[in-house]
């Protein structure tokens, strides 16, 4: 039993590959002075150097979608929020995955453990082991509550943030949070990390 | 098919599936040595054929077979080999899916069957739409679309890629009997072809003092990861590609960052943006995960290369084998150092080594399928494997790496596997 009747492969490949051939031959005929345009032209003329298929990105293309915050708190918008108000916001959005009062629930731990990481049962959660409060902001932002990513005000994103601190004993209730304050909690764990790269 | 487990990264199996498992693979067998008229190989025991409801041998065929089809699919008798998910109930675009490292053979995992770690789902992401933007330490931020990447010359790596959390179970005080690959696959093996991250980098003009790049994904948990330029540079790749065919949607469709070797979170899936800096962000995903506490309450961070590392696949918990007789013992190696060294295989549970063979190509930071010939007398056995890579990296004991790395590690494992076949032939999986 044969699957492919010999005649129409062979008639199919030949056909295809003359054409192919054809048609590079004349691409390279036509592009030759051009290519030797490029070649001869001084170098330093070249306007980019590469490729260029990338499109400048304006300021404003780059903020549209800007939810980078670093460890410093370098992109941490205007606003801020105190644990006071993000109580309440807490219990509405973030209580049924993550406990009252951040424990004990599907979702992680997010208070608690703080000196427990050398320990027999080390727990690890924002109080214990994240090392930058800054990161809090950047996280629940971007991806907080998980069933509403974005849903939250920036307001909102530090309210809820404080009252995270609050509860693991880092800040008090009435602190207020924003881009000048959240950097500079001190953080049990910021040294704690040693890496491992190179 | 969906199966969800509430417990994340850890899965069981039903028995029942176990014995179906079985049970198909010695008819796979069976029927395969029939029609060579070969001697058996493979676990082929005369009780395969003598098994009650064997069905009987197919008849030459009297009628045309199925037309063409315009994407081919697997055979439905090979429904049961599927990717294993275990999600979290209250979230359940939130867990992953498991590689079936023991129904599979070769090196390439097949792209529907690519391991899955997803923080918050698959975005359904429209190419036309889609733009990578390129900023930072650069002289001229840029925004790229599809079309204009799919411009730019392209380079293929097969490659790798495993999470963090890979073999995470291994850490627990008690062996956890499920499928090898329902516990060790959150690794999988792809050509992924795409643009050089160098190539890119050009176009920008990179400034050379940026020492970190900030990768993220346009998915709804907006994975950020930091990436130390030097050691990125001449390797990573974005790609466009996954096995000739455009990325799947769960793989990071239209565009991923892929750093071949280094940990899968670093991957960065449905990337949207490439920011140059100078120092790392420190984001939750380098951070609160995938950094590995030690004994004295510090953490190893930023461990990128996957360490070396191998897993016997067949026999392995599942299999049955059906009497003494000669095996196949058949298994996967890497590293994400380079490549593959040498293999060594024991069935004494670690007290002699044999070297495997290791089959081409090996390739660095690419699975490597390495086999061995063994004669079961029907007496338990314990098989076990170590990897060397050509670093002269050796894969650590389970003992040694929990001596090193304490018991808290949580991710990173990449100690020895044992599997136990008893007497009977069922294998488990044991702790030396
Ligand atoms: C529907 C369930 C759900 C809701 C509601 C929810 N979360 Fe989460 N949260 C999760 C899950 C699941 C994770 C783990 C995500 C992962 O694995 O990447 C998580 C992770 C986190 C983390 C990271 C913890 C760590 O140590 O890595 C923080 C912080 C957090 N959530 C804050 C919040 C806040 C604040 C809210 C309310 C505004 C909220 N979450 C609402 C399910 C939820």
């Amino acid at each position: 039993m044969s699957i492919c009747e010999p005649a129409p492969c062979t008639g199919y490949r030949i056909s295809a590959a003359r054409s192919t051939s054809r048609n590079r031959f004349s691409i390279q005929r036509r592009m030759y002075p051009l290519l030797l345009a490029v070649l001869m032209a001084p170098p330093v003329a070249a306007v980019s150097p590469g490729f260029g298929w990338g499109v400048p990105a304006s300021p404003e293309d780059i903020r549209a979608n800007d939810y980078l915050v670093t460890k410093d708190g370098v992109g941490l918008p205007p606003g801020g929020g105190t644990a006071l108000e993000g109580e309440l916001l807490y219990r509405q959005r973030c209580e049924k995955c993550h406990g009252s009062l951040g424990r004990g629930a599907s979702a992680e731990e997010l208070v608690g453990g703080i000196g427990s990481l050398s320990s027999e049962n080390p727990d690890r959660t924002i109080g214990s082991y994240w090392p930058y409060a800054p990161t809090l902001f950047d996280y629940i932002r971007r991806a907080m509550p998980i069933d509403a990513p974005l849903s939250l005000t920036d307001p909102e994103v530090y309210a809820v943030a404080a009252y995270l601190l609050y509860l693991n004993h880092l800040i008090s209730e009435t602190q207020v949070m924003d881009a000048q304050s959240l950097p500079r909690v001190v953080m049990p764990n910021r040294n704690g990390f040693v890496p491992a790269f190179p | 098919m969906t199966r969800r487990k509430s417990d994340v990264f850890q899965s069981s199996r039903p028995v029942a599936r176990a014995e179906r498992v079985t049970r198909r693979l010695f008819l796979k067998q069976g029927l395969a040595a029939s029609s060579t008229l070969v001697m058996p190989v493979v676990g082929i025991g005369a009780s395969v054929s003598q098994a009650p409801d064997t069905p009987p041998p197919m008849k030459p065929l009297t009628s045309p077979g199925l037309p063409f089809s315009n994407y081919g699919q697997p055979s439905p008798h090979e429904h049961r080999v599927i990717r294993w998910i275990s999600a979290n109930p209250m979230a359940p675009a939130n867990g992953v899916s498991w590689t079936p490292l023991h129904d599979l053979e070769g090196t390439v995992t097949p792209n529907s069957l690519h391991f899955e770690r997803h923080h918050n789902g698959v975005p359904q992401l429209d190419p036309a739409r889609h733009r990578l933007l390129l900023d930072g330490m650069v002289e001229r931020p840029l925004q790229f679309s599809l079309d204009a990447l799919g411009r730019y010359p392209m380079v293929s790596r097969l490659c790798f890629i495993e999470c963090g959390g890979n073999s995470s179970a291994a850490w627990r005080r008690q062996p956890l009997q499920a499928h090898a690959g329902y516990f060790h696959g959150l690794i999988s093996c792809s050509e992924w072809t795409g643009v050089s991250l160098a190539t890119l980098l050009a176009e920008a003009g990179a400034d050379p003092q940026a020492g970190w790049l900030i990768a993220e994904g346009a998915d709804a948990a907006g994975v950020s990861v930091s990436l130390p330029v030097p050691g990125i540079i001449d390797h990573a790749l974005l790609a466009l590609y996954q096995n000739g065919e455009r990325i799947r949607p769960e793989n990071g469709y239209p565009l991923r960052l892929v750093v071949p070797g280094w940990e899968g979170i670093v991957n960065v899936k449905w990337l949207r943006r490439l920011k140059l800096a100078s120092e790392p962000l420190m984001s939750r995903y380098e951070t609160a995960k995938y950094t590995d506490l030690l004994p004295d309450g510090r953490a190893r961070q930023f461990s990128f290369p996957m360490q070396v590392k191998s897993l016997i696949t067949r026999p392995s918990v599942g299999f049955n084998l059906p009497g003494p007789g000669a095996y196949e013992i058949s298994g996967l190696a890497w590293s994400g150092k380079g490549r593959i060294h040498r293999v060594e295989v024991s069935v004494d549970g670690g007290k002699s080594w044999q070297s495997a063979r290791l089959q081409e190509p090996v390739l660095p930071a690419c699975l490597t399928r390495f086999r061995a010939a063994w004669r079961w007398e029907g007496v338990p056995a314990v098989l076990v494997s170590r990897a060397i890579d050509e670093n002269g990296e050796v894969q650590p004991s389970r003992d040694a790496l929990l001596a090193a790395r304490g018991e808290h590690s949580r991710y990173h494992y990449n100690g020895l596997v044992s599997w136990l076949v008893r007497g009977d032939g069922a294998v488990e999986h044991v702790y030396l």
